[in-house]
């Protein structure tokens, strides 16, 4: 186990259950199924435009105030974490600028092609036994463990 | 949407958000070590999340008849398998390989003070237009 867990297993066990607590007071009090993903189309319906564009869609339209709240409270979650478990000492990635750029490029394009993310397909997707989800996860997870080694030595 | 529904969105954001700190899951690093295979705690997040989920998604409804600031429990759509779930998910996943940025983390990541990650969350918007640009054109697609 500690070859495959080097750092333990208590703080991964924790966090993810509290992930799954936060998205089910979601659902308790509101009804709400909290993916992201789909924030990042919700969002442009704010702009003028066509009421026929792909943007103004009602599912769109109609979520586009609550899913800013999700993002606002995930956030405050981060910085809560910052402040009162991390002694306001900020973790900062190495990866470059530009990397994290071109790879959130390829996350926007390809979460809104698949109607979904880890959130939306990987956790409430498969909470519902949704087969689209279960077929979404799968391959995410395959295709993005062959892209992290194959650019390991390379980056 | 009544603001009362609004504070418990964002005090369950902030318990996803703070998980996903305290996890590990929002640091862009973590993940690319799950993703290449060095450290399996990312499977044990997803795992935790998943089995809370599960049971509120399948016990809430039978629980109580609606939820309880107002509304309806939403229901799986019981969409078909399609194509672009595939192609999605593999543009999805190169993404995901490059960087180890999702979605959910890269907002937590954000309140974590991780601040280069807003390029990637600059780029999450501009690829999830330059998608809603094709689908005016005429891409078929999901939704």
């Amino acid at each position: 186990m500690e070859s495959l867990l080097p750092l333990g297993i208590s703080h991964y066990l924790l966090g993810g259950l509290l992930v799954g607590l936060g998205i089910a007071v979601v659902y308790l009090m509101t009804g709400l199924v909290a993916g992201v993903s789909t924030t990042f189309t919700s969002t442009w319906s704010f702009l003028p435009g066509r009421a026929t564009s792909f943007f103004k869609r009602e599912k769109f339209v109609a979520s586009r105030t609550w899913r800013l709240s999700l993002v606002s409270g995930l956030m405050l979650g981060g910085l809560a974490y910052l402040l009162f478990v991390n002694a306001g000492e900020a973790t900062i990635t190495s990866l470059s600028p530009g990397r994290l750029f071109v790879g959130g490029l390829l996350v926007g394009i390809g979460t809104r092609m698949a109607a979904g993310c880890p959130s939306g397909h990987g956790i409430t997707g498969n909470a519902m036994l949704e087969k689209s989800s279960v077929v979404s996860t799968i391959t995410f997870l395959v295709v993005g463990i062959a892209v992290a080694l194959l650019t390991q030595s390379i980056f | 949407m009544i603001f009362s529904k609004h504070l418990m969105i964002i005090f369950g954001g902030a318990l996803f958000g703070f998980g996903l700190a305290y996890s590990g899951a929002a640091v862009p690093e973590v993940v690319l070590s799950f993703l290449r295979l060095e450290d399996f705690g990312l499977a044990l997040v997803i795992g935790g999340a998943l089995i809370v989920t599960m049971i509120a998604f399948q016990f809430l409804p039978r629980l109580i008849p609606t939820p309880l600031l107002g509304g309806t429990f939403k229901k799986a759509a019981k969409l078909p398998i399609s194509k672009w779930n595939i192609m999605g998910a593999s543009v999805f996943g190169v993404g995901w390989g490059l960087t180890g940025l999702c979605p959910g983390t890269s907002f937590a990541a954000i309140g974590m003070g991780n601040w280069p990650v807003l390029a990637g969350i600059v780029g999450m918007f501009v690829g999830a237009y330059l998608y809603g640009i094709l689908r005016n054109r005429g891409l078929a697609g999901i939704e």
